[in-house]
């Protein structure tokens, strides 16, 4: 049982669990106290000091979300004290921040800006702190924008990287007047560790730190006459579009979204979900043929655990942080270079389109996508697989943008050839997605049964645990694959960097006795991704969890071996997997990275 | 507070005595408890500046179920003014030592930590050789207690307790948010007593002489007595150890230069006394009697008519606008508010009514401010504009 205590909240007496903060329990009675510097995702800061209230009997304010309650607490939310202290405060924040509000990125949604026009700060008597101070903005990066100028130094981007992602990238240094978040030397965000996951964008409260856009340059490609236009979508696009479009978290529209892809003039709409299932194929084969080579051919210089590769945050971070371990990573390509690199080949000669004149867009829930499409190694069609990255919250720009009221479009499907999906597919935008996936396709194809699990629905690598262990037994296999009769396929899922490194820390200290390991770089896996709907928090990634699984029971086709358009793809083009085809446009290689 | 008619010299700090080993092992022959009501008793308030009674700081660490528990002794003498600190470490940095171990008894801790100020690494020598014959000592009178030296790196916000703590453990020195407070869970997340030098040896004249005859020094809420850093325009700069509770006038007749205009006490983050205050104004920690009370950690500087008040508190501010740790709006933001602002004042670019903005501003710094520095900027900013607003403004 937990213990309570007594406190009063602006006069009105409540019983609070002890240990709960004044930010807690005041939310818990329905007051809002303004945060800035606070977020769910991370450690308590208490820095930006907007939520102090009064403490009776205390001369001093206390910050609401660093101060546990205590018995016989007197607190007052909006004294004429806190009041004047925290608009004081605001105003000294705007003072130093680059307040250009109508040519922010962010315009519209920046917690500064909102707290400013709640407290209706309508002047500014304080000096402005911008123009005397030297900022640059980091623009090298493909995926994200660093301007400092609309730093508020509330650290939320430092502690995502650090706590969230165990990647240090950003940091703070100096003080005092000088005192400003960046990198090891002052270097470009390019040239640092940096895995251009995003999650800082994403718990940025202002435009400080924001993706690099690519909205002009596709609308210019949409409108050009010449050009076949192609757009794939990701699985976690069409669960949290909707909130950047006024709609409560948990929605999944995908045909709402398809159809305003239609609309937005996009030649052909394809998903990217078809080569989700593709992944599944090459990847799921990697892993047999890995564990025949382990287990039968007891060939040493195969690397066990086999990790994940579809996260372009996970790989660049571990080819800067576990370089030894590249061998460990699937040589498949993520979904979304797979698929650049089939549109400009398959699909172009399929539709008897040069493909110098198919530019490939992507819709992706992530900023290091972003990177990804921009790696040269991604070129294997013989030209840019990719030609650009959208994150979901520039999809809904362009959706604005053209004017389109979402709420009256009529569902449409995805356009064929590459625009089938099974539900296995739709659940890689969760984490654990990818290994349930996988094993719906590889435990089928070695026992010639389905996973023995209620509905297809493999429980134990669902939920939200950073780290999540799994192992699933075979027993009587099919011929081919007799030597894994008996063989306990042990399983491991983990998402954020931070859970990530400690995997990783176990596999290099040879620990961990693992066979497949799903890593994903941000929180939730792709739901939770840097490009997604701002803001993000535990409660709304798990709205869209729902959506995604929902999404999937729902589907006709529930294993990727059962995509129609995989099948032909393979009987068409690419003949095996692994084959020779696969091995030039589907599978790539990696790079070791300092560690700075 | 009392008014006495002259400044009692004391000598207890810099008394040579050369018996630290028979204070050491007559004190650890003790009760624990004993020492700790003996300190009370004394009512020994910090000597850093902020005044915390030094006998509960003691016990709740002391009361604490944890096993590894830490002594650390503040030496990160960054007050603009006070020099004291490098001269107890120089002159008698045994009783130091001796004070440390018999906190460490008494709080059950086997770790002392001396952080001392980046400046002062030239004591650095002398210190370890001090400190490995202490060590020589507890290890002959298997006495486990270990103290290590922890150099800083030049930061004053690293004076801050908590802040010192976070650049012990390799962190960027910033101060944490309170509660938990360093008795509860200090350095490595363990209570820790943190006393500032002086303080601790004013606990080896406790211990060596007796509570009462320490609190029969000072005046009430201020008992013993203080070292003081005298510095500015004076005849006789230097440290001086004197009892609690004088007034500034008396002081001001002792060292001033016979045209002190005003004198500020307790460092840039301490307050400005004009010369009409000084018969009102007394040297300690507050209490129920009439006047002006001052706590100091011991920084007193004088100035003459020749000196330019707008220039002092902008000598301040600088200081300020850099050392503070950036991590807070209120003082990251309003040091350089208040920096720029009376600059702009004295241009003419600011109406002079700008300085009751900046003296708001600097009530929000004391009430929202994360730490004690951005807390008592308010401090000098107020009392020097406040007192000296024609020279602001003209």
């Amino acid at each position: 049982m937990s213990k309570k205590v007594n406190i009063t909240i602006n006069g009105f007496p409540v019983e609070i669990t002890t240990g709960k903060t004044i930010l807690e329990a005041a939310e818990e009675q329905g007051i809002t106290i303004p945060t800035l510097c606070h977020h769910k995702d991370l450690c308590v800061a208490g820095n930006c000091r907007v939520c102090v209230v009064e403490v009776a009997g205390q001369n001093r304010l206390s910050a609401a979300c660093a101060t546990p309650c205590e018995e016989g607490m007197e607190i007052l939310t909006n004294s004429l004290k806190v009041r004047n202290s925290r608009k004081q405060i605001i105003e000294l924040l705007l003072a130093e921040h680059n307040a250009d509000c109508t040519k922010c990125y962010r315009n519209g949604n920046c917690e500064l800006q909102t707290l400013a026009s709640e407290y209706k700060i309508m002047t500014q008597d304080f000096i402005e702190l911008v123009p005397l101070k030297h900022f640059s903005i980091d623009a090298y990066s493909p995926s994200i924008i660093k301007d400092d100028s609309k730093c508020i130094r509330c650290q939320r981007c430092v502690r995502t990287c650090a706590g969230l992602q165990g990647v240090n990238a950003l940091t703070v240094a100096h003080k005092g007047d000088k005192m400003k978040i960046t990198t090891f030397f002052e270097k470009a965000m390019r040239d640092v560790v940096c895995t251009n996951c995003g999650q800082c964008v994403n718990h940025c409260p202002t435009g400080a730190l924001v993706e690099k856009n690519y909205i002009e340059e596709v609308w210019e490609a949409i409108a050009n006459p010449n050009k076949h236009v192609v757009v794939q979508t990701a699985p976690a696009v069409r669960v949290g579009l909707g909130e950047e479009l006024g709609m409560k978290p948990g929605k999944s529209i995908t045909g709402k979204m398809v159809a305003a892809l239609k609309r937005l003039g996009f030649d052909s709409v394809l998903d990217t979900d078809f080569t989700a299932d593709l992944t599944i194929i090459e990847e799921g084969t990697e892993l047999l043929t890995r564990l025949k080579k382990a287990l039968v051919d007891k060939d040493e210089s195969v690397s066990l655990p086999m990790a994940t590769s579809c996260s372009p945050g996970w790989i660049k971070y571990i080819e800067h942080m576990f370089p030894e371990h590249l061998k460990n990573l699937s040589t498949c390509k993520s979904p979304q270079q797979m698929f650049g690199a089939l549109v400009k080949t398959y699909y172009a000669n399929a539709r008897n389109i040069k493909p110098e004149d198919i530019v490939s867009v992507s819709i992706m829930p992530c900023t290091a996508k972003k990177y990804e499409a921009f790696r040269p190694e991604m070129h294997d069609s013989g030209y840019r697989d990719v030609d650009y990255v959208l994150t979901t919250r520039e999809l809904a720009i362009l959706i604005k943008q053209a004017g389109l009221d979402f709420n009256k479009l009529e569902p449409a499907k995805y356009d064929r050839l590459m625009g089938e999906s099974s539900g296995a597919a739709v659940i890689f935008g969760a984490t654990g997605g990818v290994m349930e996936a996988a094993l719906r396709t590889a435990y089928e194809i070695v026992t010639g049964r389905e996973v023995p699990f209620e509905n297809l629905n493999i429980t134990p690598v669902r939920g939200s645990d950073g780290i999540r262990e799994a192992t699933i037994k075979i027993e009587n296999p099919v011929e081919e694959w007799a030597f894994l009769d008996g063989v306990e396929l042990k399983c491991a899922i983990a998402h954020g960097l931070i859970n990530a490194k400690s995997v990783m820390e176990s596999v290099r200290a040879g620990t961990a006795d693992y066979h497949f390991v799903e890593f994903m770089a941000c929180p939730g896996g792709c739901l939770g991704g840097g490009g997604q709907p701002i803001p993000t928090n535990p409660e709304i990634r798990q709205k869209r969890a729902e959506a995604i699984y929902a999404e999937d029971e729902g589907l006709p086709i529930r294993k990727s071996h059962e995509n129609h358009e995989i099948t032909k793809l393979y009987k068409d083009f690419l003949k095996e997997p692994l084959g020779e085809v696969s091995h030039h446009l589907l599978h790539t290689k990696y790079t070791k990275r300092e560690r700075y | 507070m009392a008014t006495s008619n002259q400044l009692k010299r004391v000598d207890f700090i810099f008394r040579n005595e050369n018996d630290w080993e028979k204070i050491l092992s007559s004190t650890l022959k003790k009760k624990p408890q004993d020492l700790i009501n003996e300190l009370i008793s004394s009512e020994l308030k910090g000597r850093g500046g902020a005044g915390f009674p030094t006998g509960l700081k003691w016990k709740l660490t002391a009361e604490s179920k944890e096993k590894e528990k830490y002594v650390i002794c503040n030496a990160d003498e960054g007050e603009p003014g006070t020099f004291k600190d490098r001269e107890i470490l120089s002159r008698v940095p045994y009783k130091v030592l001796t004070a440390m171990a018999i906190c460490g008894y008494i709080t059950g801790a086997k770790r002392g930590y001396i952080y001392l100020r980046g400046e002062y690494k030239f004591l650095l020598p002398e210190l370890n050789k001090v400190i490995d014959e202490f060590d020589y000592y507890c290890k002959e009178t298997d006495l486990d207690f270990k103290i290590s030296i922890f150099m800083g790196s030049g930061a004053y916000i690293c004076g801050e307790e908590t802040a010192l703590m976070e650049s012990m453990e390799g962190k960027r020195g910033e101060p944490r948010n309170k509660p938990p407070f360093p008795t509860q869970s200090g350095f490595k997340g363990k209570p820790t007593v943190i006393n500032n030098v002086e303080t601790l040896v004013h606990t080896f004249t406790i211990f060596k002489y007796g509570a009462k005859k320490f609190y029969d020094l000072g005046v009430q809420y201020s008992r013993g007595t203080k070292l003081f850093s005298v510095s500015g325009d004076t005849p006789k700069p230097g440290i001086y150890e004197l009892e609690l509770g004088m007034s500034l006038q008396d002081f001001v007749y002792e060292f001033g230069d016979g045209d002190t205009k005003a004198v500020q006490v307790g460092g840039a983050s301490g307050f400005l006394v004009p010369r009409k205050k000084f018969k009102d104004a007394a040297i300690g920690f507050k209490g129920k009697l009439t006047g002006i009370s001052l706590p100091t950690g011991g920084s007193m500087m004088l100035f003459n008519s020749s000196r330019s008040m707008f220039n002092v508190l902008d000598n301040y501010l600088e200081f300020f606008r850099e050392e503070s740790c950036g991590q807070c709006t209120p003082c990251r933001v309003g040091c350089q508010q208040l920096l720029l602002g009376i600059k702009a004042v004295k241009r003419g670019e600011k109406p002079a009514s700008y300085l009751d903005k900046l003296l708001r501003l600097t009530e929000t710094m004391q009430y929202t401010a994360k730490c004690g520095l951005g807390q008592s900027v308010a401090n000098s900013f107020s009392s020097i504009v406040e007192n000296f607003r024609e020279e602001m403004i003209y």
